[in-house]
């Protein structure tokens, strides 16, 4: 399939009065059209901050994209201006927003803010626009539009907020929507309506769709493919059965045996040890090693590259590596490795099996 | 809306009343009457005068006197002023001091917030320290001084303009610039912290998300946000530069309010400080809500819960 985005080796630091610290180091990847790739990884990990890059929207200074390229339809935007980067913006490559108490402006009407970027980018009427607006408001599902357009967002309770959150990025028909945890600061009955509506859309839309979460939960729901991000790089990327039922990494091992399923009771568990290394100072090898059980000596020293499973699945850890010694995973993911039919959310994740 | 405005007026109503009994009230207990200064006058005299403006009887049927009197829109009339009534000489001042502290706001008000916009569009710039820097100097330094500074050397010195008195353009202009620095000072500042605190936060990621350009930024979607905390302080503000300052029209000979209220305060004339204290409050209250209507309009989350809207 075509790629509608690549990102090569990029880097973005923020300038403190501490020092430089380096949120994303090096991250390589690419999204093909009308797939939805997932990000995840723990809070902290660079995944927000790399997404941001990709509609240029850390604040600068102190933010800034120190080296890499960001290829979209043959531009770098890693290079635009930030008057180009403004055509782009909402119209090509649109973002949902984290947390809709604070994401929408108290003072303007719903229906003023979902227009704003259709009036932008396309040329046309005020009157077309508010017909477009009401389409879009009923896509997000928000009944009665008509009268709720001209409402402010205190009006609206937090799931139809990030409804219309949604719209205003759907407004413009984004080739690449970006869905920065869209589900993380609602309530569980909620969260799982938007990720509803988020499938639901999936379907009608043909954007390519980025979705950052640290909820495999939720992955194992929307993703085709899946990278994970630890330390301001990917450590693992490939399709969403490579990721849940062959994983290589150690710290995927870790994540997925410290989530929980449904259909093992008796097994307790699985915290990853320690806590995310300090970006002020990265370390020199593994940014996980002190972190895994599996660490060898190389770990500390040398950063391990991407070792190829197959044509989609990429794991940069050394155990990969010809001359490592074989290890079990834990078990927790090797039952997963072993039967998986017995998946955590067992409806979705069969079906992603069964086609594959 | 016309409902929560009714229901305010009461309260204005009530609210002045109170007032008018404790001023009433306070200058009873006041030492002196408006009679001590003068020497010249002998018990009998007095006796005569006294029983003219009715300072003989029993302060109660003085308090209901007054209160009719008001209730009439009489505020009495003046013991030092060959007997003017007070309403004409409010009525003298009223207009002129009003026409300073307007011109005042407008301007003090207009560069403050030019000030505060750009020093938080360009925070953490040179800019932005200037702008610091000239605000804290207007706050901290008081108006007399400007005052002066610019009688000295603008009036004096180079010889542009007139030093004293209120009538023509060239009169007010003196008045007016030291009269606005102060709430220049003030509206730059609530601005500068308030629009960063707004352009901080997480919608203007989403408005700047849609494509939407700086200058929309900046003027659709972050200045309404950041009004609020500066309605605040300007309303009060408002009310002080607009009832006469004392100091600014002293230095200028500005014939307001707040040269009267100063003469009536030394000389003891009763129904002149309780006038202007009267108004004072009337005018104050009436400020508020119009801050509160304000606030309706500027923010839809504190919109009148009274009104159809």
């Amino acid at each position: 399939m075509e790629n509608i985005l690549e990102v090569k080796n990029l880097h973005v630091s923020f300038d403190t009065y501490g020092g430089e610290v380096q949120a994303v180091r090096g991250v390589t990847f690419d999204l093909k059209k009308g797939e939805t790739l997932a990000i995840v990884g723990e809070s902290g990990s660079g995944k927000s901050v790399t997404t941001r890059a990709l509609a240029k929207l850390i604040p600068s200074p102190p933010g800034r994209i120190k080296e890499g390229e960001i290829l979209f339809e043959g531009k770098n935007l890693a290079q635009l201006s930030e008057r180009e980067m403004q055509k782009i913006r909402g119209k090509d490559i649109s973002t949902i927003f984290q947390d809709p108490m604070t994401s929408l402006n108290p003072t303007m009407k719903i229906g003023s803010q979902v227009m704003e970027g259709l009036l932008k980018h396309h040329k046309i009427s005020k009157k077309e626009a508010r017909k477009r607006t009401l389409e879009l408001l009923d896509l997000v599902g928000l009944p009665d539009a008509e009268k709720r357009i001209d409402q402010y967002p205190h009006q609206f309770s937090g799931g139809q907020r990030q409804r219309v959150v949604i719209a205003i990025a759907l407004a413009c028909g984004p080739k690449i929507l970006i869905a920065d945890e869209p589900t993380t600061a609602l309530d569980v009955t909620i969260q799982a309506q938007i990720l509803e509506l988020m499938k639901d859309i999936q379907k009608k839309v043909d954007s390519s769709i980025i979705f950052i979460t640290h909820d495999l939960g939720v992955v194992a729901n929307v993703a085709d493919r899946v990278a994970v991000m630890y330390a301001g790089k990917i450590v693992e990327i490939g399709t969403a059965d490579e990721i849940f039922y062959n994983p290589k990494h150690p710290y995927t091992w870790g994540l997925l045996g410290s989530m929980p399923t449904l259909d093992n009771e008796e097994e307790s568990l699985v915290a990853i040890p320690g806590s995310p290394p300090d970006m002020l100072n990265p370390p020199t090898g593994d940014a996980f090693a002190a972190r895994n059980e599996y660490a060898m000596e190389i770990d500390f020293v040398e950063q391990p590259p991407m070792f190829k499973v197959s044509d989609t699945h990429y794991a940069a850890t050394w155990l990969l590596h010809e001359h490592a010694p074989k290890v079990e995973p834990p078990l927790a993911v090797q039952s997963r490795m072993k039967d998986n039919l017995h998946a955590n959310v067992p409806g979705e994740r069969k079906k992603e099996g069964d086609r594959s | 809306m016309g409902k929560y405005i009714a229901k305010r007026a009461g309260y204005m109503l009530i609210t002045l009343f109170i007032i008018a009994t404790f001023s009433f009230i306070l200058m009873k207990l006041l030492p002196g009457s408006p009679l001590t200064a003068e020497q010249k006058v002998t018990a009998a005299q007095r006796a005569i005068i006294e029983a003219k403006y009715g300072l003989d009887q029993p302060i109660l049927i003085q308090y209901f006197k007054y209160i009719g009197n008001l209730v009439q829109g009489d505020l009495g009339v003046s013991f030092q002023l060959k007997n003017q009534p007070v309403t004409k000489i409010l009525m003298a001042g009223v207009p002129v001091s009003a026409q300073l502290g307007i011109w005042a706001l407008f301007i003090g008000t207009f560069f403050g917030m030019l000030l505060g916009l750009l020093a938080s569009i360009k925070h953490n710039t040179v800019f932005d320290y200037g702008a610091n820097i000239i605000s804290v100097l207007g706050i901290s330094i008081p108006s007399f001084i400007f005052a002066g500074l610019l009688q000295y050397f603008v009036g004096v010195k180079l010889g542009w303009l007139p030093i004293a008195f209120w009538g023509t353009p060239q009169q007010m202009i003196m008045p007016i610039i030291s009269l606005s620095i102060f709430p220049m000072a003030i509206s730059s500042r609530f601005l500068r912290t308030e629009m960063i605190e707004v352009l901080g936060s997480d919608y203007m990621v989403t408005a700047k998300a849609k494509g939407v350009s700086n200058f929309a930024l900046v003027f659709k979607h972050a200045l309404r946000n950041a009004l609020i905390p500066l309605i605040t302080v300007m309303g009060p503000m408002a009310v002080s530069l607009m009832t006469g300052t004392l100091v600014i029209e002293q230095i200028f000979s500005v014939p307001g309010l707040g040269e009267q209220f100063t003469r009536g305060v030394l000389t003891n004339d009763y129904s002149i400080i309780m006038g202007t204290t009267l108004f004072f409050a009337f005018f104050f209250i009436l400020v508020i809500l119009i801050i509160d209507l304000l606030y309706g309009i500027v923010d839809p989350r504190i919109r009148l819960s009274g009104g159809e809207d």
